[in-house]
């Protein structure tokens, strides 16, 4: 049982990725992609027999060659629309935009009421549920009830900032 | 006297179109409840917990699987007792009293309505149970024109899709990326094309009987049906945990509350604690959150999380924790769970002393697994084997999901817990190799191909991913070759054939 245990990843153990896990995963772009603009982060570590995504991305940006690969994200044909946010069945697709000087956006699936609207002032999340702050909400659309929510968040929160909570 | 409302009337994902309203009485007085709810669900939803007493000690029982798989719900309904009220829809001047123990013996003077004359049929293949595996089946059947007949116990057709909110993972031929009880929509409106399908709502395969024959039991006629080939689909039943208290009302099974607040909108309680980090603790722990019901924690015996790393992420970002290598000690209360003390497990799952600690909350959900509903091979007498990764006793079974009794079928939870998808596929299967005997030539040709399709996706490629891997090893354990299966049915000679 001890061996089980040390060769199981952290997240495994805690239900919470973290950003060098991703990285080592290769689920991250290089950091000069995020610098040029929006950008797909697909959270999804495990090979869940899955390949929406693939089907989802209207640029053919996310490969796979077979149904249980992790699914690879073509960094320079991705265009960071978020369809791949809308219709990820794992909810683990995530888009960050890194591009503007001062502010960075984060665009998050949304699955609760009440529907965040444009201009809110909204609770940001982290992976583990922690309110890092408020953000404003920027963007809202909406595919077979997931809410796509994109919020302005401080640069540093760009990589933690997970999912949103609305109080009103 | 009842007050509560605890229907959801507004929710992200589900639109509850409640039907007219109905009227009947509980223990004398009168209840409002919408067409389409069971008597179950319609108590809960006015805030009655307690739906009939032990036999023994006279405690209190309450909803617990919600699917007509347990007895938590026995009430005595129009004199009937031991009626499932979970899965008995609600109608205008029903009496429903809680039952007490064992009930007299109903008899024509304590029982009303009427009894309709039995029924013979006769059809190319009867399939029991009407969720994933069981539609698909009849749709692949229905679609080569073979005349079906469906036995299914729920008063709708679906399953357990109907409660299923979340989007289903898979490719877009296996309909991922839809919901749960979207899926459920779409195979019965595809279904309802056909008439060469007939189904039986409320309706239960009680035995197999000499000769081939099936015996139905309708809510008020008995069919005796003479099939050609048989698809048991029959799903699976939520285990259950020994712990004090676990009989109080508000202990449920995490698949009961999740009919009571998907398919009724009813809202199981205000703070759940869920026991068993699995895709399914942590499927309805989202939903809960999705439901208003505040999730104080899901407790995992083992060292690490059982579900798949994205379905405990979504609960995770919400805040809700999830708690290994721990598990409940007790659950506490009068006539409902108040609360719960938990406690660590060391390396052994040993409980650490001095560890406990209390956790308010009205729910206490179980998650723990499911157990395959193999009742009726086992009445039939066909080989089994208990095998641990699919979650008890299943029919052997061929690549093409025959068992040792020759036309009887397997498919779905009921031959082995897996998922939904693979249910899909499953009853998909064992529809085309019934197909592939019952038509000729050409046809036969091209059904025999689609199956073996469908077969080497299901083995080689869904099946390869090591999400899979337990459930996989468990299927390998119980699949064996024709030959073999040969050897078998002479070693244990079939009691019947449906051939």
């Amino acid at each position: 049982m001890v061996m089980v245990l040390e060769s199981v990843p952290t997240y495994r153990r805690t239900g919470i990725v973290s950003v060098e896990e991703l990285k080592s995963l290769g689920l991250l772009p290089p950091e000069e992609r995020l610098r040029k603009g929006p950008v797909a982060i697909l959270e999804c570590p495990e090979p869940i027999p899955c390949n929406i995504c693939v089907d989802a991305c209207p640029s053919g940006a996310i490969k796979m060659d077979r149904i249980v690969d992790l699914p690879r994200v073509d960094w320079d044909k991705c265009t960071g629309c978020g369809t791949c946010v809308a219709l990820c069945p794992g909810l683990a697709a995530f888009v960050v935009d890194l591009s503007k000087p001062d502010k960075a956006y984060v665009t998050v699936p949304h699955e609760f009421l009440p529907v965040p609207r444009v201009g809110d002032e909204v609770w940001l999340l982290g992976r583990d549920g922690r309110r890092l702050g408020k953000g404003k909400v920027v963007k809202v659309w909406e595919r077979n009830r997931t809410w796509v929510v994109t919020v302005e968040v401080p640069k540093e929160l760009a990589m933690e900032v997970r999912a949103i909570w609305v109080e009103r | 006297m009842p007050s509560r409302d605890r229907r959801i009337w507004e929710h992200p994902i589900l639109t509850f179109r409640r039907g007219r309203k109905v009227r009947f009485f509980f223990e004398g007085m009168e209840i409002e409840a919408y067409e389409g709810e069971s008597i179950a669900a319609a108590l809960y939803a006015i805030g009655i917990d307690v739906f009939s007493y032990s036999s023994k000690l006279g405690r209190p029982r309450g909803a617990f699987c919600m699917i007509g798989k347990c007895s938590s719900c026995f009430m005595v309904v129009d004199g009937v007792p031991n009626t499932r009220t979970c899965i008995e829809p609600v109608r205008d001047g029903v009496r429903v009293e809680r039952q007490k123990g064992l009930a007299p013996v109903p008899s024509e003077k304590t029982v009303d309505g009427s009894v309709e004359p039995e029924e013979v049929l006769e059809t190319d293949v009867l399939i029991v149970g009407g969720g994933p595996a069981g539609l698909s089946a009849a749709l692949e059947l229905a679609r080569y024109g073979l005349n079906v007949v469906i036995v299914n116990e729920h008063f709708k057709l679906g399953g357990q899709l109907v409660k299923q909110t979340h989007k289903f993972f898979g490719s877009k031929e296996l309909f991922g990326g839809l919901r749960g009880f979207q899926i459920a929509e779409m195979l019965s409106e595809q279904l309802s094309k056909y008439d060469n399908v007939k189904v039986l709502l409320q309706s239960a395969a009680y035995g197999v009987f000499r000769g081939g024959w099936v015996g139905v039991a309708s809510r008020n006629k008995l069919y005796r049906i003479k099939p050609r080939a048989v698809i048991v689909a029959a799903g699976a039943t939520e285990q259950y945990l020994a712990f004090p208290g676990n009989d109080l009302p508000g202990v449920m099974g995490a698949g009961g509350a999740q009919t009571l607040m998907n398919e009724y909108g009813i809202k199981p309680g205000d703070r759940a604690l869920v026991v068993g980090s699995g895709n399914v603790g942590l499927i309805v722990s989202y939903q809960l959150l999705q439901a208003g019901v505040k999730v104080e924690a899901i407790l995992e015996i083992m060292p690490q999380i059982g579900g798949w790393f994205v379905h405990a992420a979504k609960v995770r970002r919400y805040g809700v924790p999830i708690l290994t290598s721990h598990t409940i000690k007790a659950a506490w209360g009068r006539e409902r769970v108040e609360g719960a003390t938990i406690v660590r497990v060391d390396e052994k799952f040993q409980p650490v002393p001095g560890s406990e600690r209390d956790i308010e909350c009205d729910l206490v959900l179980l998650a723990i697994g499911l157990a395959p509903d193999t009742r009726l091979f086992a009445q039939a007498g066909a080989v089994m084997r208990w095998i641990p990764e699919l979650g008890g006793p299943v029919p052997i079974r061929t690549r093409r999901l025959e068992t040792s009794i020759p036309g009887m079928y397997v498919a779905g939870d009921a031959s082995g817990i897996e998922e939904a998808t693979t249910a899909m596929i499953e009853g998909r299967i064992a529809a085309l190799a019934i197909a592939s005997k019952f038509l000729d030539g050409e046809r036969a040709k091209r059904v025999e191909e689609e199956m073996e399709k469908l077969l080497d996706f299901l083995w080689n490629e869904y099946r390869a991913s090591p999400l899979l891997a337990r459930a996989r090893a468990g299927k390998e354990k119980a699949t064996v070759s024709e030959e073999e299966m040969e050897r078998l049915r002479k070693e244990h000679p079939p009691l019947v054939s449906f051939r």
